[in-house]
C-alpha cells in the first residue's frame, strides 16, 4: 500500500501543474497543447498505464486489507472511543469515495478524449481535441464544481494520513526527520487538493 | 524428630561451592534426555531453572497458574538486584555481600548457602546482560549502581524502577526459547493441587486446569517448586492477588517441612491503606530512601491537626519535625534495614504521631533532595546565585529522572503530587523469609522435591536485605539447581519413565478431587474473599510487626475458629468443572488458614526477637530486637498436624561470622 | 458516588454475550478493580455469578488486567493500567461501559477474561537472545551508550497486556511485536540474530491472526506504558531489510 500510495502521491503534483494551464487565460491554447502531448507521447503512455495499474493495485490492496482486518478484529466495541484521528481509521471509506471520483473524472475527460468524442480545435495549424472547452463546459455546472471540491477534501483527508503513514510503513523514520515528514505531509495534503479545487471554482466564477 | 541434615560440603567457606561443584555427581547428556523434571512456578526462580534445565538437556514440564509465565509476581520488584561486582570500587566483595546478608538476616540463615549466593551473584548480572536485560548505564556505557538499605556500598543494579520486570522478561525469554526448542513443555493456567510421592520420593504432581477444572496427573523423576512466598496470608500485602502458598503447603501435607514461617518481612515504604474495600497495598521502592527523609511531627497535636486535615506537612517547621531514623540510627540514617525502619515507623505511630487519617502513616520527604540536586545542577550548568524556583525546578528534574515512574505511580494511587507534598508511607507485608526447609542442594526433606527462590527458607534468615530477592531467585534457578539437582538425579539414571498410572497417582488425584468436592459442597453463605480478609486481619494483628505470647495464643485460637467456620459456611458460586476464580481462591484460602496457624505456633516457639520477628517480651531497653543466640540459633522446621504442628530443628552453625548484636547506629 | 455499570457478560467464546446493568455506590479513593471487587462481593452474597475479570499484581506491571472502559482500553487515564485507575477519574452518576479486549486472536474465556497466549507464541518464535546460562562474558565487557540502553529500556517496558491490539481497529499486534524486536535489536548482544528474529516473529504474528497495521496510532495512545510507534517503523525497516537480504527460510 505504501509503495503504490507513494507513487500516486508523486503523480498528483505533476497532474496539478498541467492543470494550472487551464488558468493560463489564453482560451485554453496551452492546455490543449499540453493535453495532446500527454496523450501522444509514448513515454507518457507507458507511465500512465503504470499509473492506472497502481490505482487498481492500491484499491485492491485496500479492499483486501480492509476485509482481512475487519475479520481479525472480530466484534466491535459498543462504545468507540476517539483515540485516533478520523481519517486514519476511515481510509477505506475515503478511498472508496476517491475511487468513485476517479471513475467519474476519467469518464468525463479521459474516456471522451480516448474515444474522440471531444470536438476538435486547430491551434497553430495543428488539429487537436479541444479538451479545454469540455473542461470549462463541465465547470460551468455548479453541481460538478461542488462535486470536484468535495472530492478534493476527501483526497486531502486520505493524504493527511496516507502521506506520513507510507513513511512509517517503510520504516523511514528518524527522530530528526520524522517531524519534518509529518509537516510536509500535512502541507502536501492541504496544498495539493487546494490547488486542484481552485481550478473548477475559478473557472466557474470566470464564466458567470 | 526428623534428622535435618543440611548437607553442607566440607572445606573453607569460600571454597565449599567451587570444590563441591567440581566433585559432585553428574548426569551424562544421553541420560539427561531420559529424565523428566517438573518445575512448578515460572517466576524468576522457576523460569530460570526451567530454562537452564532445558538447556542442559533434561525434559522439563513447567507449570504456572497464570495465563503466561511473564505474569509472575517477580515482575513487580522495583528497586534492583545486588551483586558483588565492586564496579564502583567502593570496597565491595563477595565476602562483604555475604556478611551483609548474614548480618541483615540477624544471624538466622545458613552461612554456606549465603556465601554461595554472594559468589554466584556476579554471574547473574553477566547472564542478564547477555540476555539483553537493559540495566541502567552510565555515560561511559558501563553499568550503573545504586545503594540500598542495610549496606554501605553501592552494589545494586537496576533497570529504572522495573528491575524485576526486566529480569523476569529475561528469564521468560530464555524459557520461551527452550519452549520453542521443545526442551520445555509449558502448561499455563494449571495450578498444582497436590504432590505425588512414590516410594518416598517426589515423582509427580496433580494439577487443576483452571479453564476446564479438569485434574491432570504429571509424572517425572523429580519435582522443583518455585512457587514464591506466602505473604498473602496477611490478605493485605504487596503481593499480587494470585500469590499463594498452595503448592508449598500441599508439599507440607505430603511430608515436607515448613521452616521459619514466622519470619515475614514488613516493608517500610508502602502506600498506607485508604479503606476497608482495599485489596492490596502498593510498595514504593526502597531505593526512595536513598533520597527521601522519613519524619513525623515532633508534637502529637501537630500530628492530630494533620490527621484532621487542618494542617499539612508544609505547615510544620523544620524544628518541629522528628527525622527519627536519622536521630536513632546516625550511621545508616534512612537506609537502615527494612525490619528496623518498619518497627521505627510503628513506634512513631503508636506514639500518636501518624500523619494519615487512620493514624498509620509517616512522611517520606524529598524536599531536601530536590534542593540538594537542584543546587548541584545549577552549579554544573554554570548558573550563579540561582533562585529558589530554579533550584526546585532543576532538582525536580533530577528526582524525576531517578524515580519518575514511582512518583507517577504514587500520584495515580493517592491523587497527591509527591514533588510538592511529602509522600505518606506505612509498612506493609512484602516478603516471607520462611519457606520450605531445604538443604544445601535446595532439596527438601522429601527426596526429589526441591524448592527455589522465595519458596524456600534458606538465604535471608530472619530479615531480607533489599535487592536480594531477585538475586536469590535467579541464583537458585540459573546457577545452583542445575548443579545440585544432579546429586539426586545421578542416582535415578536407571529409573525408567515414571508412569502416571501408578496407584499412588490415582490415590492422590482422588484425594485432591475430594478436597475440591468438600469445598464445593459446603454451600454456606460467605465468600472465600471474606474469610481471607478476616484471616489477614488476625495474622496482621497478632503475628505482624510486633508479637506477644498472649497475642499469639489468642491469634492461634481465632484462626482455628475461623477455619472451622470456613468449612461450615463457605460459599463458592459456579461449578468445579469450569473457569471458576472463586473456587481457585477458596482452595488457596483453605491452605492459608492452616499456614496462618503454623506461623503463630512458630512465633510462639521463638522466645526471642530477631529480624522481622519481634516479640514484645524480648526487646532491649532502647526498644531494639533482642536475640537469644544460646537457645534459638536454629531453623524451626514444622511438620503440619491439625492438632499440634511438630517442630524439627536444624542447628545453625556459625564458623566464619561472629554473632553480634546488630547495630545500625 | 453512584454509578451505573454496563458490563459485558459472556459465558465462553462459544456463547453469545450481552451487557448486564449494575448500580453501584463507590468511593473516589477506590481503584477501579476494587470497585469491581465490591460489586462481585455483592453478587456472591446474592449467590449470583460474579463477573470474571483478569487481574493480579494491581501495581500496573504484570499486564494481566484488561478492560475496555467506555471504549478505551485500560480506561480514560493516559499511561495507566486498569488496576492503577482510580474512581476519582469518574463523576457521580456516570454510566460506565465495560467490555473485554476485542480481537479474533484474543478469544474470550469468560466475561472480561480473554486468552492472550498468542503473545507468548510470538515471543517463543524469536523474542530472545540465544545464549545459554553460563556462557556470558563479564557484564561490563560490552559498553552500551546510555541513550541506546535507555531506548532499549523504553521498548522493553512493554507489559504484554494487549491494549495495543484491543485499541487497534485492525487488531494488529505490531506495537507489541515491534517493542520486543526493537528492544533486542538496539543492544549489541541482540543484533547478532536480529534479522532472523524479526522474520520469525512477524511470521508468527501473522499466523496468530492479528490484523495488518494501518498506522492509525491508536495503540500508542492507549498503551499503558506509552510505547512509541517509532518501534513499529523501526521494525518495518528491519523487516524489509531482512526479507530483501534473506538467505534462509525461517
Amino acid at each position: 500500500m505504501s509503495l503504490t500510495g507513494l507513487f500516486l502521491i508523486t503523480f498528483l503534483p505533476v497532474h496539478l501543474l498541467g492543470n494550472f494551464l487551464l488558468l493560463a487565460g489564453d482560451g485554453g491554447e496551452a492546455f490543449n497543447v499540453y493535453a495532446k502531448f500527454m496523450t501522444g507521447n509514448p513515454l507518457i503512455k507507458f507511465i500512465s498505464i503504470g499509473l492506472y495499474a497502481f490505482i487498481v493495485i492500491h484499491a485492491i490492496q485496500g479492499v483486501i486489507v480492509w476485509r482481512v482486518n475487519k475479520a481479525k478484529k472480530g466484534s466491535r466495541y459498543a462504545v468507540q472511543a476517539k483515540n485516533t484521528n478520523w481519517a486514519a481509521s476511515n481510509m477505506g471509506i475515503l478511498g472508496t469515495i476517491i475511487l468513485v471520483f476517479i471513475l467519474i473524472h476519467m469518464y468525463q475527460f479521459w474516456l471522451k478524449m480516448k474515444l474522440g468524442w471531444i470536438p476538435p480545435v486547430t491551434i497553430d495549424g495543428v488539429e487537436m481535441s479541444n479538451l479545454y472547452a469540455t473542461v470549462s463546459g463541465i465547470y460551468s455546472n455548479l453541481f460538478f464544481v461542488i462535486f470536484y471540491v468535495v472530492s478534493m477534501v476527501v483526497i486531502g483527508l486520505h493524504l493527511s494520513h496516507g502521506f506520513q503513514s507510507a513513511f512509517q510503513t517503510l520504516g523511514l523514520n528518524h527522530k530528526k526527520y520524522t517531524p519534518l515528514i509529518k509537516a510536509l505531509g500535512t502541507g502536501y495534503s492541504i496544498l495539493i487538493p487546494l490547488g486542484f479545487a481552485v481550478i473548477p471554482v475559478w473557472m466557474y466564477l470566470a464564466q458567470l | 524428630m526428623i534428622n535435618l541434615d543440611p548437607k553442607i560440603p566440607k572445606g573453607e567457606l569460600g571454597e565449599k561451592w567451587t570444590q563441591y561443584r567440581g566433585t559432585m555427581n553428574l548426569v551424562a547428556p544421553n541420560n539427561k534426555r531420559r529424565i523428566d523434571i517438573i518445575v512448578v512456578g515460572t517466576g524468576l526462580a522457576g523460569a530460570s531453572a526451567a530454562a537452564t534445565l532445558g538447556e542442559l538437556g533434561y525434559n522439563v514440564k513447567a507449570f504456572t497458574f497464570h495465563d503466561s509465565p511473564r505474569r509472575a509476581h517477580s515482575i513487580a520488584a522495583q528497586g534492583g538486584i545486588n551483586a558483588a561486582k565492586n564496579y564502583q570500587n567502593d570496597g565491595d566483595s563477595v565476602y562483604r555481600l555475604f556478611y551483609d546478608t548474614i548480618k541483615g538476616g540477624d544471624y538466622r540463615s545458613r552461612e554456606a548457602n549465603v556465601h554461595r549466593l554472594a559468589e554466584v551473584s556476579v554471574n547473574i548480572i553477566d547472564q542478564a546482560v547477555a540476555q539483553g536485560v537493559p540495566l541502567a548505564r552510565e555515560y561511559g556505557g558501563l553499568l550503573a549502581n545504586r545503594s540500598f538499605g542495610g549496606v554501605q556500598v553501592s552494589r545494586t543494579f537496576y533497570a529504572k524502577g522495573q528491575t524485576g520486570q526486566q529480569l523476569l522478561l529475561g528469564a521468560y525469554s530464555a524459557l520461551s526459547r527452550q519452549i520453542s526448542l521443545g526442551n520445555v513443555r509449558m502448561y499455563n493456567r494449571h495450578e498444582m493441587v497436590d504432590l505425588v510421592k512414590v516410594d518416598g520420593k517426589a515423582r509427580g504432581i496433580i494439577t487443576r486446569n483452571l479453564l476446564t477444572g479438569k485434574l491432570d496427573r504429571h509424572a517425572a523423576h523429580c519435582v522443583v517448586l518455585a512457587t514464591g512466598g506466602y505473604g498473602n496470608v496477611f490478605y493485605l500485602s504487596t503481593n499480587a492477588m494470585g500469590c499463594n502458598v498452595t503448592a508449598a503447603w500441599r508439599a507440607v501435607h505430603r511430608g515436607a517441612l515448613m521452616a521459619n514461617p514466622c519470619y515475614t518481612q514488613i516493608h517500610p515504604t508502602c502506600i498506607p491503606q485508604s479503606g476497608s474495600y482495599q485489596s492490596k497495598l502498593t510498595l514504593m521502592s526502597e531505593s526512595l530512601r536513598n533520597d527521601g527523609r522519613v519524619w513525623v511531627p515532633n508534637k502529637v497535636e501537630d500530628a492530630e491537626a494533620i490527621r484532621k486535615g487542618q494542617k499539612t506537612a508544609l505547615d510544620i517547621p523544620e524544628e518541629d519535625r522528628d527525622y527519627y531514623l536519622e536521630r536513632r540510627y546516625p550511621a545508616f540514617g534512612n537506609l537502615v534495614p527494612r525490619d528496623v525502619a518498619s518497627r521505627a515507623a510503628k513506634v512513631a505511630c503508636d506514639e500518636g504521631k501518624g500523619v494519615v487519617a487512620t493514624g498509620l502513616g509517616v512522611y517520606l520527604d524529598f524536599a531536601s533532595a530536590i534542593e540538594r540536586y537542584g543546587k548541584g545542577e545549577a552549579h554544573s550548568k554554570g548558573i550563579h546565585n540561582p533562585g529558589k524556583d530554579v533550584i526546585t525546578k532543576l532538582g525536580e528534574e533530577v528526582v524525576a529522572a531517578k524515580y519518575g515512574n514511582l512518583f507517577d505511580m504514587y500520584f495515580k494511587i493517592t491523587g497527591e503530587n509527591p514533588y510538592k507534598m511529602p509522600m505518606k508511607i506505612y509498612p506493609a507485608v512484602h516478603y516471607t523469609m520462611g519457606g520450605l526447609w531445604v538443604d544445601y542442594n535446595l532439596e527438601t526433606n522429601v527426596p526429589g522435591l526441591f524448592a527455589l527462590g522465595e519458596c524456600n527458607f534458606s538465604d535471608h534468615g530472619a530479615n531480607r536485605l533489599g535487592a536480594s530477592a531477585l538475586m536469590q531467585g535467579l541464583a537458585d534457578g540459573y546457577f545452583v539447581i542445575p548443579y545440585t539437582i544432579g546429586q539426586f538425579l545421578s542416582n535415578e539414571i536407571r529409573t525408567p519413565k515414571i508412569s502416571d498410572q501408578l496407584p499412588e497417582f490415582e490415590q492422590i488425584e482422588k484425594e485432591a478431587q475430594a478436597r475440591i468436592d468438600r469445598l464445593m459442597n459446603i454451600n454456606g453463605n460467605q465468600s472465600a474473599e471474606s474469610f481471607h480478609r478476616r484471616l489477614g486481619a488476625i495474622v496482621w494483628e497478632y503475628c505482624g510487626m510486633s508479637r506477644s505470647e498472649a497475642g499469639l495464643k489468642k491469634g492461634r485460637q481465632l484462626i482455628r475458629d475461623l477455619r472451622s467456620e470456613f468449612y461450615k459456611d463457605l460459599f463458592i458460586p459456579g461449578t468445579k468443572d469450569e473457569f471458576n476464580p472463586e473456587l481457585e481462591k477458596a482452595l488457596r484460602v483453605a491452605d492459608f488458614l492452616e499456614l496462618g496457624e503454623t506461623m503463630m505456633v512458630d512465633a510462639l516457639d521463638r522466645n526471642e526477637s530477631c529480624g522481622g520477628h519481634f516479640r514484645e517480651e524480648y526487646a532491649s531497653s532502647e526498644g531494639e530486637a533482642a536475640r537469644n543466640d544460646a537457645d534459638y540459633t536454629y531453623a524451626a522446621a514444622w511438620e503440619w498436624n491439625e492438632t499440634e504442628p511438630v517442630l524439627h530443628k536444624e542447628k545453625l552453625e556459625f564458623e566464619n561470622v561472629e554473632l553480634k548484636t546488630r547495630s545500625y547506629k | 458516588m453512584k454509578l451505573t455499570l454496563k458490563v459485558w457478560r459472556q459465558k465462553s467464546k462459544d456463547h453469545k454475550g450481552n451487557f448486564e446493568n449494575h448500580q453501584i455506590e463507590a468511593s473516589e479513593h477506590m481503584s477501579f478493580l476494587e470497585m469491581m471487587d465490591v460489586l462481585n462481593e455483592r453478587l456472591i452474597e446474592k449467590k449470583a455469578d460474579p463477573i470474571a475479570f483478569a487481574h493480579d499484581c494491581r501495581e500496573g506491571i504484570c499486564g494481566t488486567c484488561n478492560m475496555v472502559i467506555n471504549g478505551k482500553p485500560h480506561g480514560p487515564m493516559k499511561g495507566t493500567t486498569v488496576c492503577q485507575l482510580h474512581m476519582r477519574e469518574f463523576n457521580d452518576g456516570d454510566v460506565i461501559v465495560i467490555e473485554p479486549w476485542r480481537a479474533a486472536a484474543f478469544p474470550i474465556i469468560k466475561d472480561l477474561v480473554v486468552d492472550r497466549s498468542s503473545f507468548d507464541r510470538i515471543i517463543q518464535a524469536g523474542g530472545y537472545i540465544s545464549v545459554n546460562t553460563g556462557q556470558a562474558q563479564d557484564a561490563n565487557s560490552i559498553p552500551i551508550e546510555k541513550d541506546v540502553a535507555a531506548q532499549a529500556m523504553d521498548a522493553a517496558t512493554c507489559i504484554g497486556c494487549g491494549a495495543c491490539v484491543a485499541a487497534c481497529p485492525n487488531a494488529s499486534a505490531m506495537l507489541f511485536t515491534s517493542a520486543k524486536v526493537n528492544h533486542l535489536a538496539l543492544l549489541p548482544q541482540g543484533q547478532v540474530e536480529s534479522s532472523k528474529r524479526v522474520r520469525s516473529m512477524v511470521k508468527q504474528m501473522d499466523e496468530e491472526g492479528f490484523g495488518a497495521c494501518s498506522n492509525t496510532g491508536a495503540c500508542e495512545v492507549e498503551c499503558p506504558k506509552e510505547i512509541s510507534i517509532e518501534n513499529i517503523a523501526a521494525m518495518n525497516r528491519m523487516y524489509i531489510a531482512a526479507v530483501v537480504g534473506q538467505q534462509d527460510q525461517v
